[in-house]
């Protein structure tokens, strides 16, 4: 006998400028399984699901729901077909209360009278506990999670979304979650569970599908695989042999001694407690999954958000308190991850956006008054430096492409000689041309003696060029070691690794 | 069902000639609303835009009018430019005025080259201290300046009020909400002779050019520019968008007030209630219309000013009612904003969502 398929996909295919984010994905999902969506991010997981959402079309390739083939052009008609999803950023209007937040989100026919009595029936049944009458503004950011999910049952789903759905939640919300899934899978509802996080993959789903490079690479059971089995098919095996690494390196540049901050934003990471050095002539590299503390990091570091005076210190002062022109002052340049409007102004000049992060360093700023020739000769020395395709330094920086783009901020921190250097994704959207160049360049650097910090997901690169490497995972550092030391696998565990044990520890509530 | 979709690319060139598009649209659709109103369009037309030009009366007083519209908008156009929307000139204006014209009436019949100095000082000091209000609040605790600006405003015209109606009443009056007229030392130096025409122009003119160079060459302008476009950079720039928020504001504050205290010691000469009279609201357009550039804004401001007087003329000559000036003004706003849109979206027809499902 056939087994019954609820949803299939067929040969999707999705490509944007440059990269293929969905590459000829077949795989299907039976009524009542839970079924994970397994990947790094940038594998091209969420594009997948926005197609499945009717967010996106797909450029090639079918869907079948039910057997009927299904496609959908607005979520409208997804949540028409019984798909329900639930986002890792939600919306809901926080002035307004849970009942008023699900009469607004769902189909006008769904929305009866007794909506009230159907939201407390739904919550005691699967175990989400919600309020109809209380303000958004007042939930926690897992009881508003709940709100979204009962937004979507209310529509009866047969299949049902959630995307990294843990990723906001503390661990004994996480664990009422996992019941609620559970129940829900016994009671018909397919799921689609979107996560890296291994640990919880192996214990809810009964089977994965894994992702890498827009493409599917493995399909399996995840309750007979080890979490390192798992790892590994994320990640893959491809990575080159790491080079071995320089024996001895200069004085100590930057120290991070015990930084722990509090993230301002609900859906970011609190950093705790991170130790490490870099010393001249070192490359460190920061490895791991999106949204782990890196951006966070890289504020305290760039001084973007000040710290207390001990955490940061450029060789032998104290800087936490420093902003981003003082550490820039005393030798600290810094290449954020997000190009356009953070590390450069699209809408202003090449020349201009060297004043941006140069003018200290390079003199383009003279008592207070822009020195244009200055800094138009700066712009081009780094056009010319660094092979950045345009035809003038008074071009828009937002007319550049995206590796022409990264060339040229890579080339304004680096040719205003650093002490020491700390740059995120640095060759993220880069032609593999580029790339190279860019990999040169730091290698360049650190042997003049720069110390260097990447912060990368790429393991690839930060094999190839770092000497030593940590993992940071949900705000905490492994701690630092020399790179030919490193494993895969161990490199694996310790991106998917889920502390909560640890974490249980220090932050039970009261 | 209409939508607007984005652009890939902005069209520069529309964005460029939109203020010129804007008058020409606005002439256009004031000649239909003549003759909708059974004027004679063409006439009515001339009226406005062209006969003010004829005499050197009018133009003086085209000057008279542009002075505040041009000095506040250049002032606005820094925090405009960086994001922050000091929407309460006109309160600003009023309490220039009402500093500055208090030194004024305090030193009455004292002579002396430095009182209208120090008017001018009380002025700018008075508007800075009533735009500190939203800047702190904004500064201190994220109030949002457009609110607490635009409700100053009402309160600093009933303060005048109170003012002028109490203490500083002229007390040879006979009991008209008035104050005293400002003794020769304390009334502005006329420009040219037999107009109303006063040195505060020479100011503004001063302040345009001040402005054209902090805006394009000092590090002050290029931190406006970034901040106006990404907070982010901004902060990556090492930039403190506080700092900047507090210098905008005390800029168009003082601007402000400046202006204010040129309208009591210039044209009208003493402190009355109906001093503000919307130079504060109308420099927002003067503001937008001149693309936030201190030159354009020196024209814009003309523009303006000449639709005051041409309303007028045309009040008189062609019995239309006082609103005539507000109308034009209001669809110079609008057609200028309606361009900027169409500069960066263009319009699409989309079928209704219903009619798609059920095919």
């Amino acid at each position: 006998m056939k087994t019954p398929i609820l949803l299939e996909l067929s040969e999707i295919t999705k490509t944007f400028p440059g990269v293929k984010a969905n590459n000829d994905i077949s795989f299907s999902i039976k009524p009542g399984e839970i079924h994970a969506l397994l990947g790094e991010n940038g594998a091209g997981k969420s594009t997948l699901v926005k197609i499945i959402y009717g967010i996106m079309q797909p450029d090639h390739g079918q869907m079948f729901f039910g057997e009927k083939l299904y496609k959908p052009s607005e979520p409208f008609e997804a949540r028409a077909n019984g798909i329900g999803m639930v986002f890792q950023h939600f919306s809901l209007f926080e002035a307004l209360t849970v009942a008023e937040n699900i009469e607004l989100g769902i189909n006008k026919e769904a929305a009866s009278k007794d909506l009230n009595r159907q939201i407390s029936e739904i919550s005691e049944t699967y175990g989400l506990p919600v309020d109809p009458i209380q303000r958004i503004g007042s939930l926690s950011v897992g009881e508003c999670q709940r709100v979204e999910v009962v937004r979507c049952l209310l529509q009866k789903p047969r299949l049902l979304i959630m995307d990294e759905p843990t990723s906001v939640l503390t661990p004994q919300e996480s664990h009422l979650l996992f019941q609620t899934l559970t129940k829900l899978s016994q009671d018909g509802c397919s799921i689609l569970y979107i996560s890296h996080k291994l640990e919880e993959i192996r214990m809810l789903c009964e089977r994965a599908t894994v992702l890498r490079d827009g493409k599917v690479v493995a399909q399996c059971s995840p309750r007979e695989e080890s979490a390192r089995s798992l790892a590994k098919m994320m990640i893959g095996s491809n990575l080159k042999t790491p080079q071995p690494s320089k024996p001895a390196f200069g004085e100590k540049r930057l120290s991070v001694n015990g930084l722990s901050i509090n993230s301002t934003n609900p859906l970011g990471t609190s950093l705790c407690n991170l130790v490490f050095e870099v010393r001249a002539g070192e490359i460190l590299g920061i490895a791991g999954v999106a949204g782990n503390g890196q951006t966070e990091l890289f504020e305290v570091l760039s001084g973007e958000r000040t710290v207390d005076k001990n955490m940061v210190q450029l060789d032998h002062r104290l800087v936490g308190h420093e902003g981003p022109t003082k550490r820039r002052e005393l030798g600290m340049c810094c290449i954020p991850e997000e190009r356009v409007g953070h590390a450069v102004v699209p809408d202003m000049s090449l020349w201009e956006n060297c004043i941006l992060s140069a003018r200290t360093r390079q003199k383009l700023e003279r008592n207070g008054f822009l020195n244009i020739p200055a800094s138009h000769n700066f712009a081009e020395k780094i056009v010319e430096n660094f092979n950045v395709k345009t035809p003038s330094v008074k071009r828009d920086v937002r007319s550049l492409s995206g590796g022409n783009l990264q060339k040229f901020i890579v080339g304004r921190e680096m040719l205003q000689n650093p002490r020491i250097l700390v740059i995120m994704q640095p060759t993220w959207g880069v032609d593999a041309a580029a790339a190279a160049d860019i990999h040169f360049a730091l290698n360049e650097l650190a042997e003049t003696g720069t110390a260097i910090l990447t912060i990368s997901q790429d393991l690839d690169e930060l094999i190839a060029i770092s000497n030593s490497f940590a993992v940071i995972s949900e705000g905490r550092l492994s701690e630092p070691r020399p790179t030919i030391n490193v494993t895969i696998e161990e490199i694996g565990l310790l991106m998917g690794k889920t502390s909560h044990f640890e974490k249980n520890e220090q932050n039970d509530p009261p | 069902m209409i939508r607007l979709e984005a652009r890939n690319q902005t069209s520069r060139t529309l964005l460029f000639w939109s203020p010129i598009l804007a008058v020409g649209i606005t002439v256009i659709a004031g000649t239909i609303m003549f003759a909708l109103l059974g004027k004679a369009p063409i006439r009515a037309i001339a009226i406005i835009f062209l006969e003010p030009l004829g005499d050197i009366f009018s133009i003086a007083e085209i000057v008279v009018k542009a002075t505040p519209l041009i000095l506040i908008a250049v002032g606005l156009s820094f925090g405009f430019k960086a994001g922050i929307w000091n929407i309460g000139a006109e309160g600003q204006f009023t309490i220039g005025a009402l500093s500055g014209g208090s030194v004024a009436l305090a030193l009455y019949q004292i002579d002396g080259a430095w009182v209208l100095p120090l008017m001018c000082l009380a002025g700018a000091v008075g508007g800075m201290l009533w735009a500190a209000i939203p800047a702190f609040l904004k500064t201190r605790y994220n109030a949002n300046e457009i609110l607490v600006s635009l409700m100053l405003t009402y309160v600093a015209v009933l303060l005048l009020s109170a003012l002028v109606h109490g203490p500083l009443k002229d007390p040879d009056g006979m009991n008209f909400p008035e104050s005293r007229i400002f003794h020769d030392a304390a009334t502005l130096p006329i420009l040219i002779e037999g107009t109303r025409a006063h040195v505060g122009f020479v100011t503004a003119i001063v302040a345009v050019a001040i402005s054209w160079l902090v805006l394009s060459r000092h590090i002050f302008g290029y931190q406006i520019k970034v901040l106006g476009q990404s907070q982010r950079a901004a902060r990556f720039g090492g930039f403190n968008e506080k700092h900047v928020t507090w210098i905008c504001l005390m800029i168009s504050g003082g601007l402000a007030g400046l202006a204010g205290l040129f309208e009591a010691a210039g044209p009208v000469g003493q402190l009355v209630p109906a001093l503000p009279v919307g130079y504060g609201f109308t420099a927002i357009i003067v503001a937008f219309l001149g693309r936030l550039n201190p030159l354009g804004i020196l024209l814009g401001g003309f523009v303006m000013a000449l639709t005051y007087i041409g309303g007028e003329s045309a009040q008189i000559e062609l019995n239309l009612p006082s609103a005539v000036t507000g109308v034009f003004q209001g669809m110079l706003l609008f057609f200028l904003l309606g361009i900027d849109v169409l500069a960066n979206y263009k319009i699409r027809m989309t079928q209704p969502l219903s009619r798609k499902l059920s095919e």
